[in-house]
Order: structure tokens, then sequence, then C-alpha cells
């Protein structure tokens, strides 16, 4: 599904990856772990396409196709949600008038008519019950004067609304309380399939013991130095960055 | 020529048009109408057109606007086809008393002054001041100070018609009066008309006034209108400016508000080459209440300055002003709110914002907040901004599949949204609503709702 080769960014001249190498399929769920500053939500940044980054070298391939020769919307319409680490507040754009707007952009896309209102309805009715979202945070301003949780909880509704294929979670887990990350864990389990992949960016284990990985990569100084299996984040608790600092 | 010589020039050629149409002008009109404009005239001589010297004027060059040649009329110019064939300004479900004024002249062939059941009389000014003139005198020209802008005196000099609008006492309904100021001419054109409302002690009364074009012609409009609002009255009163970028426009707008009265005021500017709103309100008994909000979009070459003067003169009144503008291309825009809380007016309470975006590098924006404060218990707030749309917001609605320009439409919606939201009356708040989403895509051509497609 997703295959990224010597993938090398940067911002304001400053190389943050330095030759990434990944390979996702369907059906797989990855956690990229890493310290602080060592380029893993610039990586999910440039996946979903925000311009301040300037990829310098390298490809990524998504289902065949250029991924960084598509715009963003683009990239939403093809099946990549990006799970923001710092969800951004709307004044004035409702959550209701957001995703309809999405669904329709995304039906336009693929040559379709925009969604019947009572279709549009009920399929927000079953995802907000999904994702255990109160519905008061729908009827609001997207985001806006939404707690911590009830933003990451709205990010994992979103993904649920628009069913992606591959979605990227940057560090869904922070500022969480242990009920929420249960909950928002529940939701990702609950949407994940044989036909689409999970990349979970993390900085603690915490989250892998409710969304089990199949693998495992450490990235390090915009590279990633090492991979293995979900028993490598156990590794890493125990030990700490340092000693994959020391390491590499 | 520099703009003083520019000015005394325009200035002088104005006052001899006065001179030399004197006699008609006072021939046409009512006695009580008349009884202003010596006056009018002998300070309009003295102030002439403001020039950019005076801290009112400053960013908005309104002499040159008056530098073309104009032709001014003092008898309504026949028009030679049915307006109503040409124009129709509706509001889905919203029921509307529409009355028409042609080039500021009280359109003649509808009712020139009807009383409805409710008491309430419509109509021309011109034909109210000599039918109702013990009515009409104890307001007319009491509220706006001419001694204290030109252009106002230069409206008072040659003030002849207009609309007026009387609601008695305890009067009132739900149903809207809605002026539609048409400009319509083969030839460029001054316009000024001067219009009078009265809403007596405990009446309600809801305005709506739009501004339209109808021909291609370059058009100069200088209009005052005065609304008187008694005690425990309510005054809901919105402005559509919808006029083309050829047009230029002065439009003051004066409430004089009593004991407990309450006024929304809300003017939605979507075309118009260079307009200047000026909003006074005198707060004048205790408890009355003034919201003044105001929204433009502007691009191309636009040009709108929105200038606002709440004058706190009793105790305990509440005002509360909120500004928004959106600038592409090479508008530029203006806002400068005063708020004035004289001595004896303890216990006030007035706001103000603005909030403005720059959606290019050229669009320019200036705004300035004037407090002046004399009383010691008061509770005063005013902030401003100029700003861009939201970049995080823009890549955050993007990567949920929303294209760019779709995104930033949605954002600029929002943005002037939360003015429109004040509307209490839901149908025109989704004409609103309607309008200024048009407006932002560029579909709302300046002459929508017209069949002639002049361009």
């Amino acid at each position: 599904m997703l295959k990224i080769r010597n993938l090398h960014a940067l911002i304001e001249g400053k190389e943050i990856l330095k030759g990434i190498n990944l390979e996702v399929n369907a059906g797989e769920v990855h956690a990229i772990m890493g310290p602080n500053g060592s380029g893993k939500s610039t990586l999910a940044a440039v996946l979903a396409g925000r311009e301040i980054f300037k990829v310098t070298e390298g490809s990524v391939e998504y289902n065949g196709k250029d991924l960084l020769d598509m715009a963003p919307e683009n990239r939403a319409h093809e099946g990549i949600f990006l799970g923001f680490q710092y969800p951004v507040e709307i004044p004035g754009v409702s959550m209701v008038n957001f995703m309809r707007t999405a669904l329709n952009e995304k039906r336009k896309y693929f040559d379709q008519e925009p969604i019947k209102s009572s279709d549009f309805l009920k399929i927000m009715r079953e995802k907000k019950a999904l994702v255990e979202i109160d519905s008061g945070l729908t009827n609001r301003s997207v985001n806006e004067g939404f707690s911590g949780g009830e933003k990451k909880r709205n990010e994992i509704f979103q993904m649920a609304m628009l069913e992606p294929e591959l979605s990227i979670l940057d560090e869904t887990d922070s500022g969480l309380d242990i009920d929420a990350l249960k909950t928002v864990a529940q939701g990702v389990n609950m949407l994940k399939n044989e036909h689409n992949a999970t990349v979970v960016i993390t900085h603690y284990q915490r989250l892998l013991d409710y969304i089990v990985p199949d693998f495992v990569h450490v990235l390090y100084d915009g590279r990633i130095v090492t991979s293995g299996t979900k028993e490598l984040a156990l590794e890493l608790e125990e030990k700490g960055y340092d000693w994959i600092k020391e390491q590499f | 020529m520099d703009v003083a010589t520019e000015n005394k020039k325009i200035s002088t050629e104005l006052s001899d048009w006065y001179f030399s149409s004197r006699d008609r002008l006072m021939a046409s009109s009512s006695s009580l109408i008349n009884a202003y404009r010596p006056e009018a005239m002998e300070v309009f001589r003295e102030l002439g057109i403001p020039d950019q010297k005076q801290e009112n004027y400053k960013y908005t060059n309104i002499g040159k606007s008056f530098l073309m040649p104009f032709r001014k009329y003092i008898e309504p110019k026949k028009i030679l086809f049915s307006v109503e064939d040409l124009f129709h300004c509706d509001i889905p479900d919203l029921d509307t008393e529409v009355v028409l004024l042609v080039n500021g002249w009280y359109y003649e062939n509808q009712n020139q002054l009807q009383t409805l059941d409710n008491g309430m009389i419509i109509g021309s000014m011109a034909v109210a001041a000599q039918k109702y003139p013990d009515l009409v005198k104890e307001h007319y020209g009491k509220y706006v100070d001419f001694r204290t802008d030109g252009l106002l005196a230069l409206n008072t000099a040659f003030a002849q018609d207009g609309t007026f609008i009387y609601v008695p006492k305890n009067a009132g309904s739900n149903q809207a009066v809605q002026i539609v100021n048409l400009l319509l001419s083969p030839e460029d054109l001054f316009v000024q008309h001067r219009n009078l409302v009265i809403v007596e002690e405990g009446a309600q009364a809801v305005v709506v006034v739009c501004d339209h074009t109808l021909s291609g012609n370059k058009f100069l409009t200088n209009a005052v209108t005065e609304v008187f609002v008694g005690a425990n009255a309510h005054v809901e009163f919105y402005k559509v400016q919808n006029e083309h970028n050829d047009s230029q426009q002065v439009a003051t707008t004066h409430f004089h508000q009593e004991r407990d009265s309450h006024v929304n005021f809300n003017t939605v500017t979507l075309h118009g080459g260079l307009i200047r709103n000026n909003v006074y309100a005198k707060l004048n008994g205790k408890g009355a209440d003034n919201n003044t909000l105001g929204l433009f979009l502007a691009d191309q070459n636009q040009h709108v300055d929105s200038y606002t003067f709440i004058d706190h003169a009793v105790a305990d009144c509440t005002s509360n002003q909120n500004y928004k503008g959106i600038l592409d291309d090479k508008a530029t825009g203006v806002f400068a709110g005063k708020i004035l809380v004289r001595q004896e007016a303890q216990r006030t309470t007035a706001y103000q914002t603005n909030n403005n975006i720059c959606l290019t590098d050229e669009a320019r924006m200036k705004t300035k907040p004037i407090l002046e404060i004399y009383a010691d218990d008061v509770k005063c707030s005013h902030g401003a901004t100029v700003g861009q749309l939201d970049e995080n917001a823009l890549f955050y609605m993007q990567s949920r599949g929303i294209s760019c320009r779709e995104s930033r439409l949605l954002l600029m919606y929002a943005f002037g949204h939360e003015i429109l939201k004040k509307v209490t009356i839901s149908p025109l708040r989704d004409r609103l609503d309607d309008l200024v989403e048009k407006r932002l895509r560029g579909e709302l051509s300046r002459c929508n709702s017209c069949s002639l497609h002049c361009q």
C-alpha cells in the first residue's frame, strides 16, 4: 500500500528526514516511536502534504501512485488520513458543515453526486456512537473550546467518517487520560480491517497496550534505525531512548 | 492642482449651483426643509469638502469623488421605463413593504404617502413635510449636526426628497419596510437624498435598506438618514450595499435614542467603488442600548471606510460595536470607531471590536479606536486585528479532503458569519448568508436581480 524510499525532507533549510525507508501493507498496524525531535511528526506531515516541508530526495508510492505529486486534499480522497497531534480550532465552521463538505468533496473527486442529507445524518449518528463522542461536540464549531481529550476523540470521529485506507495517527495519545486513551484505541481497533492500515506515531509505549502493532520502528535523527515487533516497544520502555542514542 | 485648490474649486461650484437654483429648490420644498438651507450652505462654504487633513477623513480622499462632471437635478428626471419590470430585490419569506427611491427621489409610480392599518406612515419625505409639517418639524434636522461635517451641511442645503417612515406610539409589527435605493440613469449622476424615520415610544420597526445600481454610469451619493427612537422603542435597521464599483457613496445614519430604547444596526457591504459609512448614535436616555455592526467584502480597487461615533450622553446605557472586513486584491479599508462617554454617563458599558482579514499583500486595512471617557464608573473595551487566513486551519481542512479554494471560502464565510448571525430576522439572515457566500465565490454580479445586464 505505502512504499517510502530514501525520503529526505527539510524545513527552512534544515534537513529533518534523512532517508526514510518504510513499507506498509493492508491489514497492518505500524508503530513509529522515537525521542522528541527525531522527525516523527515531520514524516506524518510530509505524507499528508504539508507544504512547509520540502522533499529533496526519495519517493513515496501509495497504491501504485506517486503520493508526493498529489495535493493534500487529493491524498485525503485517495484514502490517507492524518490524525493531528494538535487538532486545529476553526471558529464559525460547524462540525456538521465541515464533515459534509469533506464527504462531498471526496464524492466529487470520484464523480459521485453529493450525499443526501438524510444519509449523511444517519452516518453521523452511527459514527458518533462508534467512537462515543458527545453529540454536543458535533453541533459546535470544529474543535472550538474542546478539551484536549475531546479534540483527540474528534480526530477518531473524523477518521470513522472518512473511512481512510491509511491512517497516520500523530501522537494521538498525548494529553489523554487513561479512559480517553482506551476509548480512542477502541475506536481505532474497531475501524481496523484487512483492507486498511494504521501508522501510530507515539513517544510512549502506553498506547501500544491498546493498539497492538504488528511492527515497531524506531525513528532517530531522521532515519529508522531499528525495526522489530511489539517486543521492541517493551524493550524501549525498559531501557529508554538513551539506549538508542548511544547505539546510533 | 493640489488637493486644497481642487476641493476649493468643487466647493465653489457646488455653492454656485446652490445660489443659481435656490429659488427652484425653495419652491419645490416645504418651508421647514427650506428653513435649514441658508445656514447649511453657509457652513458648507466654510467647511467645504472634507480633506485628508481632517482626522475623520484621514484615509479617504473624498474630494476626488467630486471631481467628475456629475449631473445634478433639482427635480426628478423621468425614467422612461418601468422599474418594476426591471427590478425585484427579493427576500423570500420575508413580509416586507417595499418602497423605491430612484436616483434619490421617491418613485412616482407608488403611493406617495400611505398609512398602514397600524397607523404607520410610509412615503416621500417631500410629501410628508407638506402634509405633516408639525410631526416632521419636531424631528427633521434635529439630530444630525451639519456644523461638524461639510458633507452633512451640503446634504442639508440641497435636501429635497427621500423616504419618510413614521411609527406611532406603541405601534409596530414584524413587517419590515424595505427601502430600495436604485440608481438608474443615462448620465453620470450626483444624488443626495434625505431620510427620516420616527419610531415613537414603545413602537417597533424593522427597516431594510438596499442600495443598487441599475445602469453602468458613474454615481455619487451623499445621503443622510435621521432615526428617532423613542423611549422603549425597538428598531432593527439593516443596510445592504450592492452598487457597482464605479459608484461612490457617503451615507450617514444617525440614531437618536431615548430611555430604554434598543437599536440593532447592521451594514453589509458587498460591492461599491468607494464607500464611506458614517454611523452616529446618541444615547440620550437611561437604559438605551445600541448594537452597531458591519461586514464588508472588498476586492479589486474598492475602498470601504466605516466611521462610527457612539455618544453616551447619559448614565446606564450600553453599546456594542462589531465590524469585520475581508479585503482581497488591492482593496483598502478603514475603520475608525469613536466612543464618547460624557461626564454624567456613569455606569456606561461600551464595547468595540474590529477584525479584518487581508487576503493579499497589497490589500490594506487601517483601524483606529477613539475612546474619550470623562466618567469614572464605566466598562469600556476595544480591540482590533488585521490578519490573514489561518494557515493551520487551511491545511487541517485540506487534509480532510476539502480543496484549498473551498477551505478558504469556508474560513472567510465563517469569519463573516459572526456578523450575519446577529441578524434577528431569519429570512433576512438566510438571504444575507446567501448573498455573502455568492459574493465570496465571485458569483454575485452587481446586477444579479436586474434583467438589463448592463455591464
